[in-house]
């Protein structure tokens, strides 16, 4: 599975589940460390859909499709 | 006037009050005007005024009355009383003693507020089982709303300084008015078609009870009752709650706070982000720390420590072995020595020496018996051979030859048979039975030359 393929939620819910079993302490050492791994880059993936933040924020959704939506007052 | 036919003040004031208290108009009126005045007294009770451009009425809601208002009346507010109106004998002041109160103008539309509202919620419309959780990391919001209206700005101002890494769809709605209904209910229809989004802001800013009569609407309480994705209804200011309100899976005061619903703050996901993290490292060292541990655990063990002891006991049972073989040999040895030589003794009492005597007479025995019988058998062949040797004798040609027989050789010893064997000159040997004679043939004659 391509990780890139996650959302935001679901690779916080992995992260959560990988961290939740690692703590538990019944995971097998090889697999344990497998397993940080995949965390570590859950974790790094998840920061990096953080600050891949989308310059357009909002869009008007209009009957044409989306056009940018533009606060009153805001510097074009 | 006459002193005794002057009233006292009391005795006036009361014969006003039966005046008031006998007129059954007064007891049950209904009256409207502007509240003024307004003191919600620490004991519960509610003085006012209720005015109109050109009078005055001093007013008093008892808390047991009170307590039943759906609002909180406030100056400037118009309102429809109804109760008795009375005399205050101590101030001398007519009053009214109100039963009900209602927003004026709007009677109606409470009316079918709180008849909707009981609709809905017996169909079980406002169930909390039915309330779908929100999105805990939302990448779209769609908010349904007027795209020019304080609430929208305040909605994407809000997001965009918790968590810029959402998507924010306006589906433009207009708010107020005849058609805002089916405008709001159609653009949370084509939220739900599109898609796109996980959660709705669906609302509008506060205003009056008119202004905000949409999202009263049951074609709109349906509509966001319906969507399949969650919707936190934002109408108004904070007091405001609307049928909307009820049906959404999550009611918002304002619409800042609803973006604040929408979404999280970056801030803390990131926390918690990097608490996970941390957790994770902690777990994974803290795996490899008891794997060691037990390891170690393993190699302190007392077999480990001392693998002899794995054995010793087997080497103690081997050399109990050992012993009790070499022990048991030897004395098997010891046993079999006593053995053989009572046997030897045995045997030498026995004694091999008269067996020997015994066979070496019997022996004797027999070399005797064999000489004997040897002898006699020689004895006997001898004389056979004496008796053959006479009988031989009594045929031998030499007898013959006694008698005047002789045999005629030639020179190379064979016997001369016929006359025809020799020639004249030939030199013959003639053998008589006491000697020899050597001559040559002179003649030879057949037997009729014989005399």
């Amino acid at each position: 599975m391509n990780l890139n393929d996650l959302s935001f939620e679901q690779a916080m819910e992995r992260l959560e589940k990988i961290t939740a079993r690692l703590e538990e302490g019944d995971v097998p050492l090889e697999e344990a460390l497998a397993e940080y791994k995949l965390g570590m880059e859950l974790s790094a993936l998840c920061h990096e859909k953080l600050k891949k933040a989308e310059s357009e924020l909002a869009k008007l959704v209009t009957n044409q499709g989306d056009e940018p939506f533009r606060l009153d007052g805001e510097e074009s | 006037m006459e002193a005794n036919q002057c009233l006292t003040v009391k005795a006036l004031t009361k014969y006003i009050k039966r005046k008031f208290d006998a007129d059954p108009h007064l007891k049950d009126v209904a009256v409207k005007g502007e509240i003024s005045n307004f003191k919600h007294h620490s004991s519960g009770h509610m003085y006012f005024t209720l005015k109109d451009d050109s009078a005055r009425l001093l007013a008093v809601m008892f808390s047991a009355a009170n307590r039943s208002l759906k609002f909180r009346p406030e100056n400037g507010m118009q309102v429809v009383l109804t109760g008795e109106v009375t005399v205050y004998e101590s101030s001398g002041q007519y009053q009214m003693y109100v039963k009900t109160m209602q927003p004026d103008g709007v009677g109606d539309l409470y009316f079918a507020y709180e008849q909707l509202k009981k609709k809905l919620e017996q169909e079980g419309l406002f169930r909390a089982d039915r309330k779908r959780p929100l999105p805990a990391y939302p990448t779209c919001v769609a908010v349904v709303t007027s795209p020019t209206g304080a609430a929208v700005r305040d909605i994407i101002t809000t997001i965009k300084r918790r968590y810029p890494a959402v998507l924010i769809l306006i589906y433009p709605a207009l708010v107020q008015g005849d058609r805002a209904t089916a405008s709001i209910v159609s653009q949370i229809e084509k939220v739900n078609k599109d898609g796109r989004a996980d959660v709705i802001i669906a609302g509008r800013g506060g205003g009056s009870i008119e202004e905000l009569w949409a999202f009263n609407e049951e074609a709109v309480a349906r509509a966001v009752s319906s969507s399949t994705i969650p919707v936190i209804s934002a109408v108004g200011h904070e007091t405001d709650f609307t049928i909307a309100d009820f049906a959404a899976d999550l009611r918002a005061p304002t619409p800042t706070a609803a973006a604040e619903m929408a979404v999280p703050h970056v801030e803390e996901v990131l926390e918690r982000l990097l608490s996970k993290q941390n957790r994770l490292t902690r777990a994974a060292a803290e795996t490899v720390r008891v794997s060691r541990n037990r390891h170690q655990t393993v190699l302190n063990t007392y077999i480990i420590r001392n693998p002899q002891a794995l054995y010793r006991q087997q080497s103690e049972q081997a050399d109990r072995v050992t012993e009790r073989l070499i022990r048991g040999m030897k004395s098997l040895v010891d046993r079999k020595k006593t053995a053989a030589a009572h046997s030897a003794a045995r045997i030498q009492q026995m004694g091999p020496h008269r067996r020997i005597q015994v066979e070496t007479a019997q022996l004797e025995r027999l070399n005797h018996r064999l000489r004997v019988l040897t002898e006699a058998a020689v004895e006997d062949k001898k004389n056979r051979f004496q008796n053959a040797i006479s009988m031989l004798d009594a045929l031998s040609p030499l007898k013959v030859m006694e008698r005047g027989y002789s045999l005629t050789y030639h020179d190379d010893d064979t016997l001369v048979k016929s006359v025809k064997d020799v020639k004249i000159g030939d030199q013959v040997r003639i053998r008589l039975s006491d000697g020899t004679l050597y001559t040559d043939v002179q003649s030879i004659g057949g037997n009729k030359n014989e005399p």
